[in-house]
Formats: structure tokens, sequence, C-alpha cells
């Protein structure tokens, strides 16, 4: 109940962030937030991240945000994207393909095994390799997703309003013109 | 003149109103935007996406299709209206296959700067994953069903401007669909010339000229100079 | 006879050219030139459609897009007998899904395959309103069987497996019963010593509006719209010719007593619709009869034969000089949509059944643009008696507001299902008791599109300014879920959507597919609490701006359920997290194919562990 002494520097806040079926366009984009990085590392920390070394999300300690880049097409998708949302408070759907399914989901109307044959002829069957889903599919199909930040990619200054938002405690409600799908 | 135009109330604002005047032609005048997508004032109307719908004295309608009427008190941009128009064009979204980074109309697409302006940042819904193969057998003109919102646009365009009939709907429910009026069903059989109005009404890329592709460069299409898409 | 779907035969052609000359190559007629077409050929290739668009002067994708609208005509082969089993809850409950795998089990089709030979073809049909005498199943559009069980399927197999035509089928098997269980007024019938029609209309045409007036009769259909006051409009309308059309389209499931009436007392029907004409000043009356009932279409003609030789339809229609008016018989095609008033007109004008905007209203620019009067089976046949009897001696029976008796169409889980005739303001505990019915859970008043009333309102009444109801009354006892009813019904308005609108097209399926997840027919085989706020949600939007009352009614039986019966849902909605809204498992299914593996890691868990 009692506040802080306002001279304690707030906590950080623990951000993990992944790209499953993406491009890594998205996380080009965040990183155009520029200098404002600066102020970013301040104020977070990140978990897994293709900007860390960490390989396990939340491992150490629970996460604040998670940011999902990309959408499932195969099954390691899934098991990494069901850690994200275990581990991660808030979880983000990022880009086109999060949302969607985007640009991989156009192999939704062909057969996948099909596929694997034409491209494989025989086709490998090491247990080490993730099994290809049927359809690529989006992140909120498989689980509950908090926020959205459309676009391929996002604005870098969509990913600064909503981490800005989400550090300040608010619901993030992005800004007009940083809504835009492509 | 008799003195005083009729007016009926919007969103508090009086407008008037002038025989004939739906709600959303008379709001046009006054300058008042009423979302809408499947209305175009060169051709009747289909009334079939809904954007439109305001509550007049408390009931929805279509706005595009309703007579406005003196003294009636209407709303359009309230919260719940605002939710139900988001929530529709996430139907729109998930019932066909939308990938806007990959269209070529992106920038000029009324459903895309409907979302945008709706605030849509998600789907919402699960994803419908329609399979209609796409019609490329015309010179001129491409037709990619998975985009097509059933507006009727080109139907009523190919009807009511070229005097071609060349569109019509079949199905019924979610299985509803746009149809050519060919032999072979496909579009490259039919009487439909790229000089056609009903070639370029379509607010979606679903039906789409060929070979102007990206003439017109991404950050400077009809959408893109207003705020929405900063 | 399926390789033949490029090039029409002779055969195709001489049908298609008999039956357009018939009706002399008119084009508001292609909904009957399809169905009579599609009656002798069995199916309607895409030949054959053009050259029926050729002979009426219309494209081939409009015929297409007509002939793709309707549920009963087929635009692919199908077998030289077509079953269609009922599929309303009531004939479920009766177990009609045991009977149709018992038969295609005997056949050795799927439901909704031709057989290999051409020979039969099963399937589903919304319902066929024989539920007071399920399970049913319609024969080629045409005739109906009641009465099914596993006997009766047992031989049917049998003649089918042997091509036995249909017309030496047993001929109890098409035994339609009328079921009448509490007759008052309508279903007595007019009394013997009755006045005659002509002399009913001896009358001025507003005395006889006059008197409908005073009765206070409103619309059976479902709306509730006071007669009169709509006769008023149409008659004020502006226009030379002006039409009366009677709607049995009776769609709406659990709803038969439309069917009764016609079948019984067709006099009275078209009594009523003779007096509409000469009140409102109309030439041209039509009956739109659902394709259901089409086994009624001789007998009804044959009733019109008669009335036109008695002077009763024609010129100088009952002795009343300058009033000439007759009436015809136009046949849907399975589309419930085409009961809604102005769908119905589209069709009567060989089109699509997609209900049209209003303003104008049909009573100001109705068939081919003329004001048009559409009231209900019931309605007419209530105006017969009101005609004989006067407006007072009908604002007398049943409440102030809700003048006169209502026919309810008993079905489900009751001793003595049926129709049952009241005054409006009976409540629905005596109805409850009068049929025999035991433990009973809800009863779904006016079909899935009215309202699901639960135990604990028995005692309200069936008024319009209590419990509306367009005529059906399904009871659900204590054994039934109430959200597999609910399930069924979603299903029902999601194959009936026209497709006009993005709420109903969209939502309606959207509904159906959450519905099925809570069913574990669907996605993770669990269901949690945000399934049912995407459930609101939809509910929501359907309820707040459809273009018609299907679309707007849709959701009724979902939100009446989830409010009464919302632990039925809970239980299916236990998971603490959100569970996919896809079998992930078997979304690998493809993979697993081709690679050959069964390792653990060829599996996911489609569940969400908590
Ligand atoms: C989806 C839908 C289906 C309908 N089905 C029927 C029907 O089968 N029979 C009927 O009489 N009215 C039906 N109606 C109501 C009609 O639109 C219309 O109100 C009625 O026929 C008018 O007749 P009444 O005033 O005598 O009730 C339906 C309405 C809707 C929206
Ligand atoms: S039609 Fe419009 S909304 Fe659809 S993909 Fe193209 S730009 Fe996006
Ligand atoms: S093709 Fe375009 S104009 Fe035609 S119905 Fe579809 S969305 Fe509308
Ligand atoms: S609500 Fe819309 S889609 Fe549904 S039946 Fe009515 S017009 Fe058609
Ligand atoms: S990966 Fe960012 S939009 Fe596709
Ligand atoms: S713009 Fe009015 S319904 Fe589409």
């Amino acid at each position: 109940m009692n506040a802080p002494p306002a001279s304690t520097p707030p906590r950080k806040l623990r951000v993990a962030t992944v790209s499953l079926a993406g491009c890594f366009g998205c996380h080009m984009s965040l990183l155009d937030i520029d200098e404002r990085l600066f102020d970013l590392v301040e104020r977070i920390e990140f978990d897994r991240s293709p900007l860390t070394d960490i390989k396990t999300v939340g491992e150490v300690e629970q996460c604040d945000i998670g940011l999902v880049e990309g959408g499932l097409c195969n099954a390691e998708n899934v098991e990494v994207l069901r850690a994200f949302r275990a581990r991660c408070t808030v979880l983000v759907a990022v880009g086109a393909c999060a949302i969607t399914g985007g640009l991989p989901a156009l192999r939704n109307h062909l057969d996948v095994g099909d596929i694997l044959q034409s491209v494989y002829g025989r086709v490998p069957d090491d247990p080490e390799l993730p099994l290809p889903l049927n359809r690529v599919l989006p992140i909120h199909e498989v689980v509950h997703i908090d926020h959205a930040l459309p676009g391929c990619p996002p604005p870098a200054d969509a990913f600064w309003q909503l981490l800005q938002d989400l550090m300040a405690g608010r619901t993030p409600v992005p800004a007009p013109g940083l809504i835009r799908y492509d | 003149m008799s003195g005083v135009d009729p007016t009926f109330d919007l969103d508090g604002q009086p407008v008037a109103l002038q025989p004939g005047d739906t709600i959303l032609t008379a709001a046009a005048r006054a300058g008042l935007d009423i979302p809408h997508l499947c209305w175009s004032e060169e051709v009747s109307g289909s009334a079939s996406c809904r954007l439109c719908t305001v509550l007049a004295d408390g009931r929805p309608v279509a706005a595009c299709v309703t007579p406005a009427v003196a003294g009636q008190k209407v709303d359009c941009r309230t919260a719940s209206l605002a939710t139900q128009r988001l929530r529709l064009l996430q139907m729109l979204f998930v019932e066909g296959n939308h990938f806007c980074p990959g269209c070529e109309k992106s920038g000029n697409c009324v459903l895309q700067v409907q979302a945008e302006r709706a605030g849509m940042t998600d789907l919402n819904f699960e994803v419908l994953n329609p399979e209609r193969p796409v019609d490329a057998s015309h010179p001129d003109v491409l037709f990619e069903p998975n985009r097509c919102i059933l507006c009727q646009l080109c139907v009523r365009a190919s009807d009511e401007i070229d005097g071609k009939r060349v569109f019509a709907i079949g199905g019924h429910g979610i299985a509803t669909r746009l149809l050519i009026d060919s032999p072979s069903g496909r579009l490259g059989d039919s009487a439909l010339s790229v000089d056609d109005r009903s070639a370029h009404i379509c607010p979606v890329g679903a039906l789409l000229p060929k070979r102007v592709g990206f003439a017109v460069p991404i950050g400077q299409r009809r959408f893109d100079t207003e705020d929405t898409r900063g | 006879m399926g390789d033949a779907a490029d090039i029409m035969s002779e055969a195709a052609r001489a049908a298609a050219d008999a039956v357009l000359d018939r009706w002399q190559r008119d084009p508001h007629a292609l909904v009957q030139v399809l169905r009579e077409t599609q009656a002798i050929m069995h199916w309607l290739s895409r030949p054959l459609l053009a050259h029926i668009a050729a002979a009426l002067g219309l494209t081939r994708a409009q015929v297409e897009g007509v002939a793709g609208f309707y549920r009963f005509f087929h635009t692919r082969p199908v077998g030289r007998t077509r079953l269609l089993f009922s599929d309303n809850i009531t004939d479920r409950m009766l177990g009609s899904e045991a009977l149709l795998a018992q038969l295609c089990a005997r056949l050795g089709v799927a439901p909704g395959e031709v057989d290999a030979q051409g020979r039969f073809s099963v399937d589903r049909c919304s319902c066929t309103g024989l539920c007071d005498q399920g399970p049913a199943l319609l024969v080629n559009h045409h005739q109906v069987i009641t009465r099914l069980d596993a006997t009766r399927v047992d031989a049917l197999a049998n003649l089918l497996l042997a091509d036995t035509p249909v017309e030496q089928w047993p001929a109890a098997w098409f035994t339609v019963v009328d079921g009448v269980q509490r007759a008052d007024v309508l279903l007595s019938g007019l009394a013997a010593d009755a006045p005659t029609l002509p002399a009913v209309l001896a009358q001025s045409p507003q005395a006889l509006l006059d008197e409908v007036a005073q009765s206070g009769l409103r619309g059976r259909g479902g709306a509730g719209f006071p007669t009169a006051r709509k006769w008023q409009a149409c008659r004020d309308a502006a226009g030379d010719l002006r039409v009366v059309v009677c709607n049995a389209d009776e769609g709406e499931p659990g709803t038969f007593k439309d069917r009764v009436l016609l079948a019984f007392h067709a006099d009275a029907v078209f009594d009523g619709m003779t007096v509409a004409a000469r009140a409102v000043g109309a030439q041209q009356g039509f009956l739109y009869l659902r394709g259901e009932y089409r086994y009624l279409l001789p007998q009804l003609e044959g009733v019109l034969a008669r009335r036109r030789a008695q002077g009763l339809l024609g010129r100088d229609a009952c002795g009343v000089a300058g009033f000439g008016f007759d009436i015809a018989i136009h046949l849907g095609a399975g589309a419930y949509v085409c009961g809604e008033e102005s769908a119905l007109i589209e069709s009567l004008e060989g089109k699509r059944g997609t209900p049209r905007i209003r303003p104008p209203f049909p009573v100001q620019a109705g068939y081919l643009g003329r004001p048009t009067v559409v009231n209900n089976v019931e309605t007419f046949c209530a105006v017969a008696h009101i005609a004989r009897r006067g407006g007072a001696w009908w604002a007398g029976i049943g409440t102030a507001q809700s003048t006169g008796t209502k026919i309810h169409s008993v079905s489900g889980d009751c001793a003595r299902p049926g129709l049952y005739e009241y005054p409006l303001g009976t409540p629905i505990a005596q109805i409850l008791d009068d049929c025999g019915a035991r433990d009973v859970q809800a009863v779904q008043v006016g079909g899935p599109s009215g309202t699901c009333v639960p135990a604990a309102d028995f005692g309200h009444t069936i008024a319009f300014e209590d419990v509306p109801s367009a005529g059906a009354f399904m009871v659900f006892d204590r054994t039934r879920d109430l959200f597999e009813v609910a399930r069924h019904f979603a299903r029902f308005f999601a194959h009936e959507s026209c497709g006009l609108c993005t709420p109903c097209r969209v939502g309606t399926e959207l509904v159906v597919r959450r519905l099925d997840k809570l069913a574990h027919a669907r996605g993770a085989g669990s269901a949690s609490a945000f399934d049912i706020e995407r459930l609101h949600d939809l509910d929501t939007v359907l309820h707040s701006g459809t273009h018609c009352g299907l679309g707007a009614s849709a959701c009724n039986p979902l939100r009446d359920t989830m409010r009464h019966f919302g632990a039925a849902y809970a239980q299916r909605a236990t998971a603490p997290q959100f569970q996919p809204d896809v079998d992930l498992d078997a979304e690998l299914s493809a993979a697993r194919r081709v690679t050959g593996r069964t390792d653990a890691g060829a599996h996911l868990h489609t569940d969400t562990p908590a």
C-alpha cells in the first residue's frame, strides 16, 4: 500500500522476444527505434531473445512482456509459443505473420506432405527435426494474446509506443497512423 | 424556399436533409463521414457489409439505404457501434484471406483503411482459410476471390453501368461467392473489358486491372495521405 | 449418369423445353422451371442451366446463382432416388440420426454421397414440418415418409437396393395424419350454416377491412403486425395492380400448423385470401408453398380448380361485378429465409431468396413492384372466420392486446404431440399439462427464432404482450441437454443464412465453430472462459444490426440457453487457460504420413496444460 520511496529506481521490466515463422523483419523494426534504445535498456532487461544468449524463456524469472513475431509453421513453434505464454505476463503478437499467419500461410491450400515429398524425395525422419503443421496458424488460435501490433513490419514508433504504455502500466492503444497492415 | 431545411440529429449535430436522402448521403453532404464499404453513389445499394450501421431512434439500420427522417436522432460514433464496426471488419478479414503486405491493393483498399480507422490490431476470430482458386484467365483483369467481400459493387456496376451482367452472386451462407458469367465460369471467357466500370469499382484487391501493379508506390496511394497511414 | 456433366442430352433439352413452354418462358417463373425440370432430370447440369438461361433471357450466372441458392436444387449428380432425412432437433430426439446411419450402412453410402450405380443418395434437410409424426424423410422433394423406425428403414433399404420405383413402395409409409389434439374455432372449421363467401363479399371493401380492424387480428407468421393496418397501407398505395400472397413457407423448425390448415381447411385459407383481395383491390393471388409440402400440391390445385368452377375465383369472382381475382401456387425449394416476406417475393419473381432493402415495403412495392399483402396461412384462415362472424366476436376471444385463438404445433417430449388451439393468453403450463409433458426442463416457443422458456417461467402465457409465438412449441424434458439443442439450432441458422450480410453470413458460421469447440467436436477437446466470452461477443454482433430477421434471431437460442442453462456451458469450459481452436496433433498428420515418424516429437498435446 505504501508508495515506494521515490529514489528507488523502478524494477526493470523483463522482456522476451522470439521469431517463430517470421522473417526477423519485426525484430529489425524494433531496433529501428534508434537512439531510444538507450532509453529502453535503462528500463528493460531482455530474457530469451535473438538479442541475448538465453535459450529458454523465463527460466530465470517470469517475464513481464513477451513479443512474438511470426506464425506457427511447425511443432517446435507451438512448444515455444506455449512456453512464452506460460512465462510471460503480457503476450504481444507482433507483425502480420503472428496475427494472420502471413506470407508463410500462403502454403495453406497445399498438402504439406506432398510438398515435403516433392522437395525431398525421401523425407528426412530424424526425430530432432520439428514436424511442419498442415497449415500455418496465427498465434491467437493456440494461445491467448493480450495485445497485437499489426504491420509488416510494425513501425518502430508502434513498438516504442507499446513498450512505453506497458512500462507505464497503461493499456496500449496504438495512435492513429501506427496501425497499418503492410 | 419555405424557410429552414428539415434536419435530423447525427451524434448531436443537426444535419440538413433533402428529398431522397439516405442517412449516409445527407451526412456526407454535411461533411460527416459514416464508415461504409459496400456503398457507392454510382450504383444501387446492396446493404450487405453493414459497416454503416447506425442507431436511428435506437434501432440499428444501414445508413446507406435508410431514408433520413426529419427530427430523427441518429447515433454513429458510440462505443458500442465502434465495437460493432470492429467486429464486422474482423469477420470480413477472417472470412477471406487478407494478407496486406502481399496485396497490390494495399494503400488503396477501402477494407484496409476502414480497419485501420476502426483501430483493428488483431483478427479476434479464427481464420476460415477458404479454398478459392485465383482466376488469372483474363488478359487484363485478375480475380482473387479470397479477397472478395461480396459487396456486389462489381455486380451492380456491370449491370447498371456497363449493361453487361458479367457478375452474379452464387451459393448461400458462408459458401456465398461471386459468379462470373461465362461458359467456363472464368473471367477470361466473359464479356468483361478492362474499360468497363466494373473492372475498377472493387473496393478491395479482389478484381484488379493487370499490369498496373505497383505503378503507384506504397506511401503515395489513395489512403496514404490520411492520418491513419502516417 | 454423372459423366455426362458437360453435354446436355436430348432428353434434358426436351424436358426443359416442355417445362419452359408450360411457364410461357417467363423469367419470373425461374424457380418453378428449375424445380419441374429437376423433377424429371434429377439434377441440373451447367449446360442445362445455360439452356434455361438462354430461353428466359437471363445470363447463365444469374441462373447458376439461383440454382445454387436453393437447398433443393442439385447442381451435381445425385441418385435417381433422393432421400432427405428431416433434421429438426425433434427428429433427432426420436432417433433420426441412428436411422440415417442404419440406412447408410445398409446402402453402403455416406450421407451426401451418391451410390456408385447412381441409384440413390441420402442426406439431411431442415425440418420438414412432421415433428409430431417423425422421424420423417423426404423422397425426391416430393413425397414424405413419416414415423420411421428400424423396420421401416430396413425395408426401405431393400427397395432402394432393388431400384424399386417409389410408386411401388408401401402406401402406408406416406400417411400424414392431421394430429389435431385440441381444436378451437379455426381447427373446428367453418360452421355448416356459415354465410357463403359471395354473401360475405357483398359487403363493401371498406366494410371488410373495418371488420378485420375491429377484430384486432395480428399476423400469425411471427412479427404480429396488425393485419388491417397492413391491408389499409396496401389499399392506399399507388398503383393499378395489387397482389395478395399467402405465406405457406412454414420453415420455422417445429412448426406444422400451416400444413394441417392447408390439408384440411384449404377453403378457409383461400376464402381469407379472397376477402383480402377484395378489401385491398388485388387481382392476383399466390400461395407460396414450401417445397417440403410438395405432396399437398395436387390436392390444393384441385381445390382451386373447384373454386374456379364454383365462380369463387376468376372474372367477377363470387358474383361481385368487376372483381377479378385468381390464385396461383408457387413452390419453394428448400430455403427457410424465403419465409421472410420480401425474400419470398424475390423467390416468386424467380430470383435468389435474398431479403429486400426496405423501404419500400411490400405493401408499397412488392411482387413486380405492385403493392402486395403477404400474410400467414393461419392469418388468412382467421380472416375467413372473422369475415363471417364479425370482428367483435374475434376480439372477444383471447386478451385485449392478443385477440383470438392461436394454433400451437406441439412436439418433443410429451405423450400427445400434435396441434393444440387455444385462445391467446393461455399459460404455457396448461399446454404442457394438456399434451402430457412430464418433468419438463424447457420449451422452445416459436421455434429457434423464438424464445427458450425455462421451467420457472411456465406460468407465462402465449400472447404478443407476454411470450409471443409463431406456432412452434418444442418440449424438452430433464434428460435433454439444452446446450446441444442450442448447437443444433445454430447449425440450422448457419445452413439457412442467405449470405447477403456480413454479420449473419460470417457470424452464424463462427457461432457454430465455437459451439463445436465447446462440444469437443473441434479444436482442443476442451474449452475455457475465453470461448464463452467469444460467444457473448458474437451474440452481441448478431443482435446489433443484420439485414433481416434471420440473422437477428440466429443467436436467440444461444442467448436464452446461456442465460437459463449457463451450467451446460460452464461445464464444457472448465479449462483454466485458453485452449487451441485447432486440433494441433491432427495438424501434424501430413508430416507424420510422409516421415513415418511415431516418436514423441511427432505429436503435440492439443490441450494446453494447466
Ligand atoms: C427468416 C424469416 C422466416 C420467416 N418465415 C415465415 C414463415 O415461414 N411463414 C410466415 O408466415 N411468416 C414467416 N416470416 C414472417 C414474414 O416475414 C411475414 O412477417 C409474415 O408472413 C406476415 O404475415 P402475418 O402478418 O400474417 O404474420 C418469416 C420471417 C423471417 C425473418
Ligand atoms: S484486399 Fe485490402 S484488406 Fe485485403 S489483403 Fe488486400 S489490401 Fe489487405
Ligand atoms: S469482386 Fe470486389 S467488387 Fe465484386 S463483390 Fe467482390 S469485393 Fe465486391
Ligand atoms: S440476416 Fe443477412 S445474411 Fe442472414 S438471412 Fe438475413 S439478409 Fe441474409
Ligand atoms: S515477420 Fe514481421 S511481419 Fe512477418
Ligand atoms: S455501406 Fe451500408 S451496408 Fe455496406
